[in-house]
């Protein structure tokens, strides 16, 4: 752990978040999963490397979104599943989450947005951290002062992706992180992310197939009913990958086919 | 604001027109103009009692929120007390305060504290469930993003929950603004010896009518003034919340 109140735990290329390397960990689900007495998920096993980032794609109501909840420990667990990190340590405490909608609360600005976490647990906030933050996903200092209503939807996921890091998780899950943006705006944030998150143990659920090959190490589409996670290969070099790649466009043709078989 | 006081001034010229055509009887229906004499005539007796009143419905107001608030916190914060709660707050709203407002002057008195106990029943309830359901409508994701910071379940309700429920509460204190007003006045006419419902059931007794509805006028802006002044605090206080019926029509 960097000691606190360092604002150049931001080195400009590699780990964003400096501090031990991130554990992978695995969700392991010997009987599936069912919500309400309805099976969502198949028996199974899913795997997050270590440092790397995985996406998880799949039609709607596969069990993308449950997966991630498991992980996030936001469901309880059925008998004889588990979550365990690779470290042996639990996973509990070490995860950060960013979901679909921003959630920045609007009695805040997105400063207080950022430093939601410490204001939660009681902590004393460290703003200037928060503000390097904020400067790094591209948000002005006047911007910061801003209440949520006052910032565009991207500003706002860039807020969201702020506060994400600032609570310097080495395990990140992300529930389509970008998809309530424009297709500009989620390109960029995408390459923020990539950067910013670099290091990081990554858990990408998306809907966009792009999205997935330009910010994956590994692609896995949930298919079926129940649904059982199944690996797809992903093209060659590291992310973020430029989206005009003909390797990647090809991929994503790919992809797309696969994905409406499986819905 | 223009637009009313215009809609007012007409009204008003209206109901001078229709005595002034009818000549109907003062005692059954003074004119606005009679009426602003007897308003002045007896401005020091109006203002007194109107003192009182306005006392009554302001300590009514206080009191009711703060135990509407508290029951709602309660409600929320104590899942097993939920279930024994919440039928009582219904059943509480189904006894009709007037019917037990003989009962409160009863055990409270003559006084002031009768017409305060009787605002502050009117105005629980809003208060009570308003706050409720914001505080039950807490947004299903922020309250994921809180369990994955590690905020502990006090720390969820205090500082997500409760500022997430301001609004709603804002909109429950404005309908207590509303009809607190109501509490105390039936308050006064069960039995009291001062304030405008005294006031009223007193001209009321000889005939005064041009004195009732004065009296009737001072409550109305009153009533107005205390609205307007919670609804400018209110927004004041909470600045994001969704605008209030008034400020929607401006727009």
């Amino acid at each position: 752990m960097p000691a606190k109140g360092t604002v150049s735990a931001l080195p400009a290329n590699g780990p964003a978040i400096g501090r031990s390397p991130a554990p992978g960990f695995r969700i392991h689900l010997p009987q599936g999963f069912a919500l309400g007495g309805e099976p969502v998920l198949a028996p199974c096993t899913l795997e997050a490397a270590a440092g790397h980032c995985t996406a998880l794609l799949g039609p709607s109501g596969s069990g993308k979104t449950t997966l991630m909840r498991l992980a996030a420990g936001l469901l309880d667990l059925p008998q004889g599943a588990t979550v365990e990190a690779g470290d042996g340590r639990p996973l509990a405490g070490r995860i950060a989450w960013m979901a679909q909608a921003d959630l920045l609360v609007p009695w805040k600005d997105a400063l207080g947005n950022v430093l939601l976490g410490a204001h939660l647990r009681g902590e004393r906030p460290d703003r200037a951290r928060a503000r390097a933050l904020l400067a790094e996903v591209g948000l002005s200092a006047a911007d910061a002062g801003k209440p949520p209503a006052a910032l565009s939807g991207g500003m706002r996921q860039r807020v969201a992706l702020a506060r994400t890091l600032m609570e310097d998780r080495p395990v990140v899950l992300m529930d389509e992180p970008f998809s309530a943006v424009d297709a500009p705006t989620r390109h960029r944030l995408q390459d923020l992310a990539a950067r910013l998150l670099a290091g990081c143990t990554v858990l990408l659920v998306t809907h966009d197939p792009l999205e997935a090959l330009r910010l994956a190490d590994r692609i896995l589409v949930l298919a079926g009913t129940p649904a059982t996670p199944m690996e797809v290969a992903v093209p060659g070099g590291t992310p973020p990958r430029p989206a005009r790649e003909p390797a990647l466009l090809a991929a994503q043709a790919a992809l797309l086919e696969r994905l409406a078989e499986a819905a | 604001m223009i637009r009313g006081l215009v809609a007012a001034a007409g009204l008003v010229l209206l109901w001078q027109g229709f005595v002034w055509i009818t000549e109907v009887p003062p005692f059954l229906l003074p004119s606005p103009w009679r009426v602003a004499q007897a308003l002045v005539a007896r401005a020091d007796s109006i203002a007194g009692h109107a003192l009182v009143t306005g006392a009554e419905i302001l300590a009514g107001l206080a009191l009711g929120a703060l135990l509407g608030s508290t029951m709602a916190l309660t409600l929320a914060a104590w899942r097993g007390g939920r279930r024994w709660l919440l039928p009582l707050l219904v059943i509480s709203q189904a006894i009709p305060v007037f019917a037990i407002a003989p009962l409160l002057t009863l055990w409270f008195g003559f006084g002031m504290a009768s017409k305060v106990a009787m605002a502050t029943l009117i105005i629980f309830f809003p208060v009570a469930t308003a706050f409720h359901d914001g505080l039950r409508r807490t947004d299903p994701g922020l309250l994921d993003l809180a369990r994955t910071m590690g905020a502990t379940r006090g720390a969820v309700l205090w500082r997500v929950s409760v500022p997430a429920a301001l609004p709603a509460l804002a909109s429950g204190l404005r309908v207590a603004a509303a009809v607190a007003p109501i509490g105390a006045i039936v308050g006064e006419w069960v039995g009291s010896s001062a304030g405008l419902g005294y006031l009223m059931l007193h001209a009321n007794g000889r005939s005064q009518t041009d004195v009732m509805f004065a009296a009737l006028f001072v409550l109305m802006l009153m009533a107005l003034a205390l609205w307007f002044t919670l609804d400018r605090l209110l927004r004041r206080a909470i600045p994001w919340q969704p605008d209030s019926l008034l400020s929607l029509e401006r727009s």
